[in-house]
């Protein structure tokens, strides 16, 4: 089910409201930058190097969390840092989505010992997850659209 | 100025404190007890031949599952570099399990301050009179240090 319904001559087109809203929704997420390790190189790649530019997703990245809908976490998750994410995640209004980037933010990655937490699942609930160490930009981009439709199938107004 | 030299300089002013020096790929340590370590990293850097101003590493070795070795416990070694005559030295100290405590030098080298703090947190050695000694990598409550040999991997 597409955006647009029906086109009436110029300057009608019909559809749902959901459908409205959810495309609206998706073409505007807000990522908050959560880099924790070395997959945040990557990040900072899709975000500003030439090659791959974020913005034409219409993801604008805020500094604050009150600001932003989606928490993209990347890079290993330390025992100690995992009351912040948790604080950080609570801070964010609804509707608001989590991407795990990277192995060690997925599942804990190669470093399965006393200091990381294995997963960042264990901590916040995730939407898409990532794989990769570190995942190369346009992997970054495939889960942003995965995100993307998994937006588009929500029903925000009906319950 | 040749390492050895250095170490000959270090045994010569304090005569019963040196138990030895080792060689190896050029790379000279002195193993000194560790009494008198204040007075000796003092000398090692204000010597006006010696002027050891940069202390490169601190760490803690674990010679607990070592094979064929009968001293102490734990060794600290410290890495000294001149920034003014491009010499090197490495200092050893070795500290018993039951009474893991050296004098700190965080007040001679600043950077110590930080280094003493990772080897007290992984390792567990106190450093009497260093002014902050807590944990810098770990969460406050951490019980345990972790890179003692008999720690498990995965933690508890």
């Amino acid at each position: 089910m597409g955006v647009v319904q029906n086109l009436f001559e110029d300057g009608y087109i019909t559809t749902t409201v959901d459908g409205f809203l959810n495309y609206c929704r998706a073409s505007s997420i807000w990522p908050m930058t959560f880099g924790l390790a070395c997959c945040a190189i990557e990040m900072i790649q899709y975000y500003s190097a030439p090659q791959h530019d974020f913005d034409r997703f219409g993801t604008v990245p805020r500094p604050s969390p009150r600001q932003s809908d989606l928490l993209l976490v990347a890079g290993t998750l330390t025992k100690k840092m995992a009351p912040i994410v948790r604080r950080v995640y609570d801070q964010m209004p609804e509707p608001r989505y989590v991407i795990a980037m990277g192995s060690c933010a997925g599942s804990g990655g190669i470093f399965n010992t006393y200091s990381v937490v294995q997963g960042v699942d264990n901590i916040i609930p995730v939407d898409v997850y990532i794989p990769g160490c570190p995942p190369r930009p346009e992997a970054l981009m495939n889960g942003i659209i995965k995100l993307q439709e998994k937006i588009k199938k929500e029903h925000y107004i009906r319950k | 100025m040749d390492p050895l030299q250095i170490a000959k300089m270090v045994e010569e002013k304090f005569a019963g404190q040196v138990l030895g020096t080792t060689t190896y790929a050029g790379q000279v340590a002195i193993m000194v007890k560790k009494e008198m370590i204040r007075d000796i990293c003092l000398f090692l850097k204000d010597e006006p031949s010696l002027k050891m101003d940069h202390l490169a590493d601190l760490t803690a070795v674990d010679y607990s599952t070592y094979p064929n070795d009968t001293g102490l416990r734990f060794e600290v070694v410290y890495n000294l570099i001149s920034t003014e005559y491009h010499h090197r030295i490495r200092l050893k100290v070795r500290v018993p399990e039951e009474d893991p405590r050296v004098d700190t030098v965080s007040l001679i080298w600043q950077t110590a301050n930080w280094h003493e703090r990772e080897t007290f947190d992984l390792m567990g050695i106190k450093f009497d009179g260093h002014p902050d000694l807590r944990r810098i990598l770990l969460p406050e409550d951490w019980e345990g240090h972790p890179l003692r040999k008999e720690y498990p991997l995965k933690g508890y």
